[in-house]
C-alpha cells in the first residue's frame, strides 16, 4: 500500500507551487511518485531518495580527501569557527525555511557576523531599486483572475518558472478573465528568441544591455512624444504599439528577471521599469513584480528585515546592523579578503560566484550546509548533509509575491541526519556557551 | 511563580475608580491579588504614579506592508540603530523599527497589550511569524474583511448569517481578534485603479455600496457577539472635507445595539479620527471637522474612537487603502509601494514628512488634540497616532504631554511657521482643558481594554486580572515645573509586570516574558453552503490551496490565547 499526501509545496522555485501531490511508501520512508510538478521540481523531490547521497558530515583533509565526522563534531568545528572568527560571514539562506533562517541570525548577532542571501547575485539590485523609487505590486492570485497585459522582461519561465505561466500569468481561467489566455496580451523583451518569446503576441528583440533605453522611450511613447526611429534596436513604431498595448489594458504586470536586474544598468534598469509601471497607473492599473529564483529567498529577505532592518547585506560586525551594498555584500567582502570565516547554507556560491570570490573560501576555515554535493561543497573545509527542507522537514517559506506557504513534510529523511535547523540550534547552543567562557 | 508588592504608589485605575489615592499594588502568580505574604518582593513605589499596563489598541507591527516599509527605507535604520544590549537583541528603525525592538520599546513605555490593525488574510502567516518575534507584549491582529469578496456577495444579498459564518472561519484560519474595515469597497475598485469616496458609490462589479458593506459586518459582527465591535477606517480618509463621509459612516450605526458577554458596550469603532476629520474644500482652505465628529460621538454611546494623533515626525505611511497611498504619492512624489492581495485587500506604503513648516500637517497636529480635548467621555476615546501613519507610536509620551499640559500645546503653536492659521483653521487655542492621570489611564487602558472586549482581563488593576502594570517617575502630589519633564516620565517605566513577571526595570529590559498571541475562536453552527463556497473560491480564484491557508502550528502562533465565543444559539 502506498500513501498519497496532496497539496505538497515544491521546494524548488520562487514559483512555490502549493498543489503538488507525492505518493510515499506505507512506512512514510520511501518517496516512489511526484504528480503535478514540473521537471526541475519532480527532481528535486526525488533525488532526496538517491542511493548515493551523503549522510554524514565530512572534514576536508590535506591531501584532499574526506574524512567522514560525527555532527557532534561538525557542531564543534562550526562553533568554534565563529567563535574564533573576527568577521565570519554568513551566507545563503534561500533553499532553507525561516526557522532555520531565524536561529541562523541568532548565531549572526552572537558572532558580530556579515549575513547576506542570493539576492546578492540576483536580485539584489531590484531591491536597490525598490529602495529608491517604490514597488508597485500585487499577489499572484490578482495576475490570474485580473491581468490582461503580461510582460515578461529579461526572464524566459517557460525553462526558469515552468509552472508560472500555468498557475499564475498566461493560461489560467480568473474571475474576471474567463477566457483564460485568450484575454491576455503577452509581450516579451529578451534579446534572445526563447521559448517564452516564441508565444508571444509581441517579442520585442532588445539590443543586448539596452533595457534602461527601450525603458525610457516606452515612458516617452507614453506620453505621446518624439522617438528616434530606432531605440535598443526596436523601431520607434514597434515600441509606440507595445506602448499603446500596455495602456490599453484593463490591469497589467510586469515580471521582470536577472536578464535585467544583472546587465548594464543593473539597478537602474530597474528604477525605470519602476517609473514605467507607475506611469501606467496614470492610465490603467499596472504592477511589477521580480521572478525570485530559489524558493525561500524571499523569505530570507523578509526575516532579515523584520529581524535587522535591511533585506540583504547585512552587517553586524559592530554590535548593530549596518547595510551599504557594495561594501557589506558578500562577493564584495569576499573579492577584497575582509572575511575570516565563511559558512554557506541553502545555496551554492561556488557555482555562482566569480572566481576571485570563490578562490577565497577554499583559504579560510569554512562550513557548507547543503544536501547536495556541490563546487561550494568542495571547496568547503566541512560539508555538512542535512535533511532537504520541503521534503524531509517542513517550514515556511515565502513566494515572490512575498505570500508565506508552509511546507510540508512527506518522507523521513535518512536514519539520524538533522536538519537545518536542527544543525543550527546545536551550533547556536555551543557558540553561545563559547561566548560565555570568553 | 514569585510574588510582588508594588507599595505606596499613587495608583490611578478607572475599573476600581481609584484616582490616585496611595494603595499597594499586590501580585500573585500572574494575577493581582489582595494580599500577598510577607516573602513578596518590593517594590517601591513612593512619589511614583502606577496604572495598569496600556493597551494599543490600532497599531501598524507586524505584516507584510510593515516588512515592506522596512526593506524599501534603509533610511529609516539611520541613526536609530540599537546594539545587542543585555537581554536585548539588536534592533534598528525610527518609524518601522524592527520586530525586537517593537516589543522593548512599548514595555519601556508601560504598555503591555497591543493589537495589530490590518492584517491581509493571505498573509496571517506572515503577520504571525513578525508577533511571535515581537517580545514580552500580548498580540492580537485584525483581518481585513471590507473588501472581501466572499463578504461583497453575501451582504450584497443581505445574507448575515453566512457573512457571520465566513468571519467565524476566516478568523480561525487566520488566528484574527476582530472584524476590520479598510475604506469599503474602495480598496476592491483599487484592483481597477478607481475608488468608493462616499458610503453610497457602488463597488466595481460587485453592485454594492460602501453603506452595505458596513452595515453588514456590523450586523455580522452582533450576531456572532465577538469581544471586538467592527473597526472601521471610513471611505473618504485624509481629503479636504472628509468630515462628511465620516459622519455619514457613523449615522450607519444608528439603531445598533451590541450583544456580547465581555463587556463592550460599542457597536462601532472609528479609527485615527484626525484623519476622518477634515473640513475644507483644498489644501488652502484646509480645517479642523474635530467638533462636527466629537459632537455626533459625544451623543452616540454606541460608538468609540482613537485620536491618531501627528508628532511632527518623518514617518512611513502604511495602510490597506491602496488608492490613498497612491493619491498621497501624487501629493509627496517619494516613492510608492502597493500590493494587491488577491480577493481580499490592498495595501499601500508611502514615507511621510510632517513638518512643522507646513500649515496643512501644523492642523492635522491640531485637529489629532481636539479630538480628544472635545470629548467628553475618555472612556470611549483612546490615544493612538495609528503607528506609523500619524508618528511613530514611541511618540505616545510627548502626546501625552500635549494632552496634559495647555503650556506645552501653546509653546508647540508657537512654534509653528504659519501659527495663526493653525488658529484660525482650528480650536486649538482655545481648548484650555488639560487631561488628568485618571482621564490618561482611561484612555490608554480601561477604556481601549473594554472596547476590545478585554476588560476582565487587563486594563485594570482589579483583584482577579491579569497583572500588567506600569510604575511611573511621575509624583501626580507635584506640580509640574516643565511639561518635558511629563514626556521624560512616561518615556521610560520604572517598573513593568506583565502577567506578573517584571519585564522592565528603571527602564531596562530584565525579562521576554511570556508573550501571547490573542485571537479569538467562534464556533458558529455548521454552515454547509459557506464551506461550499470557500471551496470553490480556492480552487477555482486563490492562487494557492485551501489546506495551505490557515496559521497553524507552534511556528506561527507559538503561545496562543483564545477567546472563546459560542455564537451556535445565535
Amino acid at each position: 500500500m502506498t500513501k498519497t499526501i496532496t497539496d505538497v509545496i515544491c521546494p524548488f522555485c520562487g514559483t512555490l507551487c502549493d498543489d503538488i501531490e507525492v505518493i510515499v511508501s506505507d512506512d512514510g520512508k520511501k518517496l516512489l511518485e511526484v504528480n503535478n510538478a514540473c521537471v526541475i521540481g519532480t527532481e528535486k523531490f526525488l533525488h532526496s531518495q538517491s542511493s548515493d547521497r551523503i549522510t554524514r558530515p565530512r572534514m576536508h583533509q590535506e591531501d584532499g580527501s574526506w574524512k567522514e565526522i560525527s555532527y557532534d563534531e561538525a557542531v564543534e568545528y562550526t562553533a568554534q569557527m565563529l567563535a574564533k572568527a573576527r568577521k565570519p560571514l554568513l551566507f545563503g539562506w534561500s533553499s532553507t525555511n525561516c526557522e532555520a533562517q531565524s536561529v541562523g541570525n541568532e548565531i549572526a548577532e552572537m558572532s558580530r557576523a556579515c549575513c547576506d542571501n542570493t539576492a546578492a547575485t540576483c536580485h539584489g539590485t531590484s531591491l536597490i531599486a525598490i529602495q529608491d523609487v517604490g514597488l508597485p505590486s500585487c499577489t499572484l492570485g490578482e495576475i490570474k483572475n485580473r491581468a490582461d497585459r503580461i510582460i515578461f522582461w529579461g526572464c524566459n519561465p517557460a525553462h526558469a518558472h515552468p509552472r508560472h505561466m500555468s498557475r499564475y500569468s498566461i493560461f489560467p481561467r480568473g474571475f474576471f478573465t474567463g477566457k483564460g489566455q485568450m484575454s491576455r496580451k503577452l509581450i516579451v523583451v529578451d534579446p534572445r528568441v526563447t521559448d517564452t518569446a516564441k508565444m508571444a503576441d509581441m517579442h520585442l528583440q532588445v539590443e543586448q544591455g539596452k533595457d534602461y533605453e527601450l525603458l525610457d522611450a516606452l515612458r516617452v511613447a507614453f506620453k505621446g512624444e518624439w522617438l528616434p526611429d530606432v531605440v535598443a534596436g526596436i523601431p520607434g513604431e514597434k515600441i509606440r504599439e507595445a506602448a499603446d498595448v500596455m495602456k490599453s489594458g484593463r490591469f497589467g504586470i510586469i515580471f521582470f528577471g536577472m536578464g535585467v536586474t544583472q546587465t548594464l544598468g543593473k539597478n537602474h534598469n530597474i528604477d525605470a521599469a519602476i517609473a514605467v509601471t507607475k506611469d501606467l497607473n496614470e492610465y490603467t492599473k499596472f504592477s511589477i513584480m521580480p521572478m525570485r529564483g530559489h524558493y525561500n529567498v524571499t523569505g530570507s529577505g523578509e526575516v532579515f528585515a523584520w529581524q535587522f532592518g535591511f533585506p540583504y547585506a547585512v552587517d553586524l560586525t559592530r554590535g548593530f546592523a549596518r547595510y551599504n551594498p557594495g561594501d557589506t555584500s558578500t562577493i564584495d567582502l569576499l573579492t577584497r579578503g575582509e572575511i575570516d570565516a565563511m559558512l554557506t547554507i541553502g545555496s551554492d556560491p561556488g557555482a555562482h560566484f566569480p572566481i576571485s570570490a570563490v578562490k577565497p573560501i577554499a583559504k579560510m576555515p569554512s562550513v557548507c550546509i547543503d544536501p547536495h554535493l556541490t563546487p561550494t561543497s568542495g571547496v568547503s573545509k566541512l560539508h555538512v548533509p542535512v535533511a532537504f527542507n520541503g521534503v524531509e522537514t517542513g517550514g515556511n517559506c515565502y513566494r515572490m509575491d512575498n505570500v508565506p506557504i508552509d511546507c510540508r513534510k512527506v518522507v523521513e529523511p535518512p536514519e539520524g541526519m538533522l536538519t537545518d535547523e536542527e544543525f543550527l540550534i546545536k551550533v547556536r547552543d555551543r557558540l553561545k556557551q563559547l561566548k560565555e567562557a570568553a | 511563580m514569585s510574588e510582588y508588592i508594588i507599595k505606596n504608589g499613587h495608583v490611578f485605575d478607572p475599573v476600581q475608580g481609584i484616582k490616585g489615592d496611595k494603595k499597594d499594588i499586590s501580585i500573585k502568580d500572574g494575577k493581582i491579588v489582595d494580599k500577598v505574604s510577607s516573602s513578596a518582593k518590593v517594590i517601591d513605589a513612593k512619589d511614583k504614579t502606577v496604572m495598569a499596563g496600556a493597551v494599543e489598541i490600532h497599531a501598524h507591527i507586524a505584516g507584510p506592508k510593515v516588512n515592506l516599509g522596512r526593506i524599501y527605507r534603509p533610511e529609516d535604520k539611520l541613526f536609530s540603530c540599537t546594539p545587542t544590549h543585555g537581554m536585548e537583541r539588536m534592533g534598528g528603525g525610527a518609524s518601522i523599527p524592527t520586530t525586537f525592538k517593537t516589543g522593548y520599546e512599548y514595555a519601556k513605555m508601560g504598555y503591555t497589550t497591543a493589537m495589530e490593525a490590518a492584517m491581509p488574510p493571505l498573509f496571517s502567516r506572515h503577520v504571525h511569524e513578525e508577533i511571535r518575534d515581537t517580545p514580552i507584549i500580548d498580540e492580537g491582529a485584525f483581518p481585513v474583511f471590507g473588501n472581501n469578496w466572499f463578504v461583497m456577495e453575501y451582504l450584497k444579498n443581505h445574507e448575515i448569517e453566512n457573512t457571520a459564518a465566513y468571519c467565524a472561519w476566516l478568523l480561525r484560519a487566520t488566528k484574527g481578534y476582530a472584524i476590520k474595515i479598510v475604506n469599503p469597497g474602495g480598496t476592491e475598485a483599487w484592483g481597477w485603479g478607481l475608488n468608493c469616496l462616499s458610503i453610497h458609490d457602488p463597488v466595481p462589479y460587485f453592485d454594492i455600496t460602501p453603506a452595505e458593506i458596513i452595515k453588514g459586518l456590523i450586523e455580522a459582527n452582533e450576531y456572532l457577539g465577538l469581544p471586538h465591535s467592527m473597526h472601521i477606517h471610513p471611505n473618504n480618509l485624509g481629503n479636504p472635507g472628509c468630515y462628511e463621509t465620516t459622519l455619514d459612516t457613523l449615522k450607519l450605526a444608528e439603531g445598533f445595539k451590541t450583544k456580547n458577554k465581555f463587556g463592550r458596550e460599542q457597536v462601532m469603532h472609528l479609527t485615527h479620527t484626525q484623519f476622518h476629520s477634515y473640513k475644507g474644500t483644498n489644501w488652502g482652505d484646509f480645517e479642523s471637522g474635530a467638533k462636527e465628529v466629537t459632537d455626533y460621538v459625544n451623543k452616540n454611546k454606541n460608538i468609540t474612537i482613537d485620536t491618531g494623533n501627528v508628532t511632527l515626525d518623518e514617518t512611513t505611511t502604511m495602510t490597506a487603502d491602496g488608492p490613498f497611498e497612491h493619491h498621497l504619492c501624487g501629493l509627496n512624489h517619494l516613492k510608492w509601494a502597493n500590493v494587491d492581495v488577491e480577493l481580499e485587500t490592498a495595501a499601500g506604503v508611502v514615507p511621510y514628512i510632517y513638518s512643522p513648516n507646513i500649515s496643512v500637517c501644523a492642523i492635522q497636529w491640531a485637529i489629532g488634540l481636539e479630538i480628544p480635548l472635545m470629548m467628553k467621555d475618555p472612556m470611549r476615546c483612546y490615544i493612538t497616532t495609528d503607528h506609523p501613519n500619524a508618528g511613530p507610536f514611541t511618540r505616545y509620551p510627548r502626546v501625552i504631554k500635549w494632552l496634559m499640559s495647555k503650556k506645552a500645546r501653546d509653546a508647540q503653536v508657537n512654534a509653528f511657521k504659519h501659527k495663526d492659521k493653525v488658529l484660525s483653521q482650528t480650536s486649538i487655542g482655545s481648548l484650555d482643558r488639560e487631561i488628568s492621570l485618571y482621564e490618561l489611564a482611561q484612555m490608554t487602558r480601561a477604556g481601549p481594554a473594554k472596547s476590545l472586549g478585554l476588560s476582565a482581563m487587563c486594563g485594570g488593576l482589579k483583584p482577579g486580572m491579569d497583572a500588567d502594570v506600569a510604575v511611573y517617575n511621575f509624583n501626580p502630589d507635584k506640580p509640574v515645573a516643565n511639561p518635558d519633564d511629563i514626556e521624560t516620565a512616561f518615556s521610560r517605566c520604572a517598573a513593568v509586570f506583565k502577567s506578573g513577571i517584571q519585564v522592565v526595570s528603571n527602564g531596562e529590559i530584565v525579562s521576554t516574558g511570556n508573550k501571547r498571541t490573542l485571537w479569538v475562536d467562534v464556533h458558529v453552527k455548521d454552515n454547509p453552503q459557506v464551506m461550499r463556497d470557500i471551496n470553490e473560491k480556492f480552487v477555482k480564484f486563490y492562487s494557492m490551496t485551501q489546506n495551505n491557508y490557515e496559521a497553524l502550528g507552534h511556528h506561527f502562533v507559538p503561545n496562543p490565547y483564545a477567546l472563546e465565543v459560542d455564537a451556535t444559539q445565535a
